[in-house]
This record gives C-alpha cells, structure tokens and sequence, in this order.
C-alpha cells in the first residue's frame, strides 16, 4: 500500500534566485573585492555542487569595514533621531518579506536545511526581528535602561553557520535599533543570505556603512573581534570559539554577549501527553538536523514510561522523510559541510564504542552531498561522551530517570545550561521542574519555539548576555 | 501504562473510568501544531492523481435531509455508481449514506454495484431517545437491507460521566447490527476536548465498532484535523496492542480536493499507509464528490471543465 500514496516530488523552484558567480565584501555601502584577491567558495551541502565565491577578507579590509561603520555611527546613525531609524528597520523588515521565498530557497540550497524550515521557520522569524525592533528605535526610554541610553558605537558581530540569515536578523536588528553600527561575517560555509542582505540594505537606501559584511573565515573573524576600532562583541558559535574571543577581549574596554554551545535535556515525566511529547522530542534534536545550540540533545524519560515512549518515538522517526533540502516534503536536509560531519559520525561512534545502543530508521541516503540518518542512542549514561558534549546533528541520546529531583539532578549536570524542555500535564510538577533547572530557556510541552519578545541567551558555558526581547537592547546601550 | 489489550473483563463504570482516564492526555496546542505541520505536505502530480482516486472510493455518498424523497435517493445512487459519465474509468464511491427509511429505495437502486448502503440509525442526529426505540431504529434499517450502521453516541451521557451507559449502548447496537458494519459517531463537536475524543474513541472500539466516526455533520464544528489526528491515533494504537484494525471516517465540512487529500495525508503519517483502503478508511461528504472529479479532470487534461459538467443531484 505504501506506494499508492508515496508522494511525487515536489521541489521548490531555484529560479527564484539570482545568484552571482563571484559577490566581494560589503563595505561602506558597496561591493567590492578583498584587497589580497583571495576567495573562498561556497558549496550545496546536498551535492556539494558550487553556489559562488566570496572574498575573504584579510586584517586590512576589517580595518577599512571598522573605519566605514565608525564614520557611518559617528556622523549619520548615531545622531539620527529614532523615529527615522525605525523607518529604516521596518523598510528592511518589509523588504525581507517580499522577498522571502528567494532567501527561504537561497538559505536551503547554502545551508542544507529544509526548504519547509526556511519557509516557515527562518524567514518569519528574521522579518520578526527586524518588525520588533523597528519598534523598540524610538522607545529606547521607556526600556527601562535609563532615561538616555545611548549606543556602543560600532558592533563586531559573528555568526555561525545553522541559521545564518536569522542569527544576522539577531545581530543586526537590536543594533541598529539602539543606535550602533556593524560589522558582521557570516560563516565560511553559508554566507550568501548576509550578501543577499547586504543587497537589501542598498535596496532600502541605508546610509553606507550602517551594514558591513566581511566574509571569510575563522581568520576574518579574529581580526574582527580584536580590532581596536570596535565597542562591542557578539559572537554565537561553539564554545571552543567563544572561549577564544573571551581571552582577546579580556583587559580592553569592550562589552562582550556570547550565545555558545548547549546539551539541552528534554524531561519527559510520567504523566505526559505522550504523542505530542514524542512530537516535542522529534523537533527537540531533528529540526534543522540537529544543528540548533539549543537543541533537546538529551532524553531524560521517566523509567516506568521509557519502554513505552521509546517505541512511540521510534514509529514517529520512520516517517521522518530525508532528503533533496528544496523538496517541499522533505523533514530531515543535509549535514552542512563535510568537516561537520565527520564530527557528527566519530561523536556517534564513540558513544556506541561506550556502551550505547544505535538505532536509526531505515532511509535511503542521497550518494552525493553531506548526510546522517536520524538516530538514537540508547542505554546512555551520565559519564558517556555522548551525553555531555554538544553533537550538533541529529543524534539523540536517551536517558533515564526514576524521580523529580533525579531528573532535575541529571539535566542540570552539565557545563552547559542554554536550554530545557518539560513535559507533563501537571501543573505544579511543571512550575517545580521549572524552577529548579539552570538553563536560560525552558519550554513547556513544547521546544524548539521562538519569538523576538523572548530573550535568549545561556547559564554557565553556554554564554553570557541575552539575545531579543527588553533584555537583549540592553547589550547594545550604555 | 494501560493499553487497550488490558481492559476491563466485566465491564463496571469504575473499571471504563479507570481504564479511559489512564490514557495518556491530549495536548490540545501539540495536537493542532502536527496536524497543521502535516496540512503542508504537497501532493502533486502522479500522487495527486492516485490520492484523488482514492478519495473517490472513500466518500460515503451522503443526503440526511429531512426532505429526502425516494427520487432524491435514486439520482444519488445513480450518481455513486456513475461519478462521472463524462469518464468511466472513475472509481465508484465507497457507500451511499441515508435515513432507514430510505434504505430500501437505495437497495434497488444499487442493486448489483456492489456499493455499499450505510443508514444513519438510533435517533440521529441528536441520539436523544430511549435505547429500545435506538434498536428499533437499527433493526429496521438492517432488515431494510443496510449493509453498514452510522449510529450516535449519547453525548449527553458521556459527558455526565456515564462511560457505562453509551458503552451499552454501542453493543446493543452493534448485537442489532447482525452481520452489517457498526460506525459510531462521537459527534466531536459535543465532546469539545481532545482528551473526550481520545476517549470516546477508545470507548467505542472496546464497545465493538468496527468504524469511529467524527460528526454527525449537523453539528459545528464538524471533522477537524486535530480531531482526525487524535482519532487515528487511536485506531493505530488499539492495533498496536490487540492487532485488531478500526475504520475511522471523518465527516462534515470536508468540501475539497485539498481537504480531501489533508486527509489522506494524516492517514498515512498518523495511522499508516494500511489504512489507505475504504475498508478502513471513509469520507461522509455529499458537495466532495464533484469537486475531486473536476479536479481528476482537471489533472489529465489541464483545463477545468465548467461546474455544469458535473451533476448535481
């Protein structure tokens, strides 16, 4: 019978995007190349066929990015009053909108995820974020930060790779909101929606030098972050990274946010709406193929239901369909580079060599481009590798517990602590759970849900600082 | 965790209670994200084709009007047997649907189709009346020739907490059903919660349905795809633990190709592919029908025949 109803294929078209062969870096309100003439270039992670090249810019083009948006701040944003930046904001905000179905394909064919994500998920949001803090521009008195916050200056911003288009709205919006200027790299593998963008700052008549995008790679981005011309550092990325950026930053006068890695436990108690808890874990580890920081990458499921949602949640994960990112059905996308998954596969390597059961459902994998099945590890301990650092794919390792405490005790023990998932219908137990978990975010029979109103950010070596909402303006005033 | 293998031997309202209330809850915002995660699968082309066949083989060819007469009956059973005649390779319709007392106009008419004839029976819509006039109802239908029984639950009745009673109710039509199919309508737009459908669902198998119906269509809202989700969950559940198959057929408000194939669709992700046969699966609708053949039409020729290509009975 499963044939009778395989669904035909059904790809969104890529005429919708206009990509050009080679896209130099955006500075001072216009494209040009690196000063070296280098380049680096941009795959399809689902056939690793090539997109473009971009420049890489060296120490000398950041340098020539900084003084731009220090003369953009200091001469034209800064003092523009916030009535008229807002207009500026929601002009982009409009623009995105008109033109998210190019940047929903564009970010699917750059990133490998899921044209129904960037659809529904990445390019909604990214316009959310530019609407809200349009708003937020000429209120900036009334956000509780004093009677006259002012900007920072000029904001060295770097973004990583898993939403690239929404983590530059992240950066870029409450900037420009609260008065400051940027300099932002994209990352190496995925910066072609931050050049698109770059397009829509010209479409908007931005004043040159407001938005500067320098591509490149790890290389770019220290020189970036330890230029002496920027006030402010916001980094999302991994922890390794974020790590690195705290040193260069420590000693001089810059303000610092970082959003880091994660190994957010989802908490399934007893008393669970199963079917949707095994929605909730399913979009816990697979949306975006598990490439989310605060990705549910630790099951802790009551002992005396385990059994039971196991099976629930291994029905559900075989019709999770893998495959071509631009098709309109398909869940699961490609892996976004090769190095990310040569991680993925020697971290689920490992916890099998430690003692965990592997189990993935039976799909058939594209022969080309960057793939990883759906899986699960169960039988995982606390001490497993595992079960303690990030994956960043879509490997889920499942846990027990026997008690409230016991589930508290074990989500918590964990140097990260960005985000939480808990499922019951118990009120009282929610609030209690809720309560006692050290994670910036928790959700509520839900995960994996975000909002601009809500800030975001991390306990312990998920980062510091907050990202969207009331709290994030505060990273951008002084 | 109880399953629907596990229930109770003599049947006790508190036996009914405890097993119904240990299932596990519904939650209303999760239910509606699946459900609406799944309206944007995109069938197109050869799918769409195969899927609209489908549908047509699903519909219950439905008319409940107090107004029906013998030749109102007789022009929908020509219309189950001969969707189109403008196309005779459409499928016919899985059943024509129909008061009891028009049953016997539908039996002549689709004499030797092979069509199914379903009679709504125990007072429907409202299921308001005593069990024994319910029987009646029932039996008449039967003996009129009604290979398939739509019967209501006694809302009311579940609603006040007596499981006990609508359970009783449900076997002794189903004894009165002899050897035609017994669907029970929950009338999900009476019961409001999803934890009731879940419920309700499971109370009506264990009772003895052969098929779980959403509505009645008299009432609103109607099928909609949380409702739908819940309940094949519930049929896919029961056959996890009993190996045991429950039909499910949505009605009501189910107007489109589109609604059609959202259907189809749960179906498949919900309770599995099995379920995509009309011994499993069903559609109460009437205005459905012309809408899937002008876009069967539409498909294999590429333009949209005109509304007064389709006959409307």
């Amino acid at each position: 019978m499963a044939e009778i109803f395989e669904y035909a294929p059904a790809p969104e078209s890529r005429s919708v995007v206009s990509l050009r062969e080679n896209y130099g870096l955006f500075v001072d309100g216009g494209f040009a190349p690196a000063e070296s003439g280098e380049t680096l270039t941009s795959l399809n992670p689902a056939d690793e066929s090539m997109l473009a090249t971009v420049a890489s810019a060296g120490p000398a083009d950041v340098d020539r990015a900084v003084t731009a948006a220090r003369l953009a701040q200091e001469n034209v944003w800064g003092p523009m009053g916030g009535v008229e930046r807002g207009k500026y904001l929601f002009r982009i905000a409009r623009i995105l909108q008109e033109r998210s179905r190019e940047l929903a394909v564009l970010e699917s064919m750059d990133n490998g995820k899921p044209v129904k994500e960037t659809r529904d998920v990445d390019l909604p949001l990214v316009a959310a974020h530019f609407f809200y803090h349009a708003g937020w521009a000429d209120k900036l008195h009334h956000a509780g930060l004093g009677t006259d916050p002012r900007p920072l200056g000029v904001a060295a911003q770097v973004v990583p790779w898993n939403f690239p288009l929404l983590m530059l709205a992240w950066k870029i919006a409450p900037a420009l909101a609260t008065g400051n200027t940027v300099v932002l790299k994209p990352a190496e593998t995925t910066p072609l929606t931050a050049l698109v963008f770059a397009e829509i700052c010209q479409e908007a008549d931005l004043p040159p030098g407001v938005v500067n995008i320098v591509t490149g790679a790890g290389e770019t981005g220290r020189a970036l972050v330890e230029h002496p011309g920027v006030d402010k550092v916001a980094f999302t990325g991994s922890t390794a990274v974020g790590r690195g950026i705290a040193r260069a930053v420590a000693g001089t006068d810059k303000r610092l946010t970082l959003e880091l890695g994660g190994k957010g436990a989802n908490i399934v108690h007893d008393d669970a709406a199963l079917d949707q808890a095994v929605e909730g874990i399913v979009s816990g580890i697979f949306f975006n193929q598990g490439h989310v920081c605060c990705a549910g990458s630790r099951l802790l499921v009551q002992e005396s239901i385990a059994d039971e949602l196991l099976a629930r949640l291994k029905e559900r994960m075989t019709r999770i369909r893998v495959g071509d990112p631009l098709d309109k059905n398909t869940d699961l996308g490609a892996i976004n580079s090769a190095d990310q998954l040569r991680r993925i596969r020697e971290a689920t390597d490992s916890g099998e060599a430690e003692g965990a059961e592997r189990w993935s459902p039976d799909c058939d994998l594209p022969s080309e481009g960057y793939w990883f099945a759906p899986t699960l590890l169960t039988g995982v301990g606390q001490s497993h590798r595992v079960a303690r650092e990030e994956v960043f794919g879509p490997v889920l390792s499942v846990l027990t517990f026997r008690t409230p405490e016991e589930a508290v005790a074990k989500a918590n023990n964990t140097p990260y602590g960005l985000s939480a998932g808990v499922w019951t219908e118990k009120g009282s137990r929610m609030l209690w759970t809720a309560e006692r978990l050290r994670a910036g975010v928790i959700w509520s029979n839900t995960f994996n849900k975000f909002d601009p109103t809500s800030p975001f950010g991390g306990y312990k070596e998920s980062g510091y600082g907050r990202e969207g909402g009331r709290h994030g303006l505060e990273a951008y005033l002084g | 965790m109880p399953n629907t293998a596990s229930a109770p031997e003599a049947v006790t309202e508190r036996g009914l209670r405890a097993f119904l209330h240990g299932l596990p809850a519904v939650d209303e915002v999760g239910a509606a994200a699946r459900a609406q995660d799944l309206a944007t699968r995109s069938v197109k082309t050869t799918a769409k084709a195969r899927a609209i066949d489908l549908a047509v083989s699903m519909v219950d060819l439905t008319t409940l009007e107090g107004a029906d007469t013998p030749g109102k009956v007789r022009a929908l059973c020509a219309k189950a047997a001969l969707p189109d005649p403008e196309d005779r390779t459409v499928p016919t319709v899985g059943a024509v649907c129909v008061y009891p007392d028009r049953v016997g106009t539908a039996v002549e008419a689709l004499r030797g189709t092979g069509i199914g004839i379903a009679s709504v029976a125990t007072a429907f819509p409202s299921g308001r009346a005593p069990l024994e006039a319910k029987l009646a109802d029932t039996r008449a239908a039967v003996a009129a020739g009604a290979s398939e029984i739509d019967m209501v639950i006694d809302r009311g009745a579940f609603l006040a907490g007596d499981h006990l009673k609508v359970y009783e109710e449900i076997a002794a039509v189903k004894e009165a059903c002899g050897g035609a199919h017994l669907k029970v309508i929950l009338e999900t737009g009476e019961l409001a919660t999803l934890d009731n459908v879940r419920r309700a669902s499971h109370l009506a198998i264990l009772a003895g349905a052969d098929f779980i119906k959403t509505s009645t269509g008299k009432v609103s809202p109607a099928s909609t795809p949380p409702v739908l989700l819940v309940m094949l969950q519930a049929v896919r559940d029961h056959h996890r633990d009993t190996g045991r198959r429950i039909g499910v057929k949505p009605a009501g408000g189910i107007r489109t190709t589109k609604d059609a194939i959202r259907n189809l669709v749960l179906v498949d992700e919900i309770a599995g592919p099995d379920w995509l046969t009309p011994d499993l699966f069903r559609i109460g609708a009437s205005s459905l029908l012309n809408d899937l053949l002008m876009q069967r039409t539409r498909l294999s020729t590429g333009v949209y025949p005109g509304p007064d290509h389709y006959t409307q009975d």
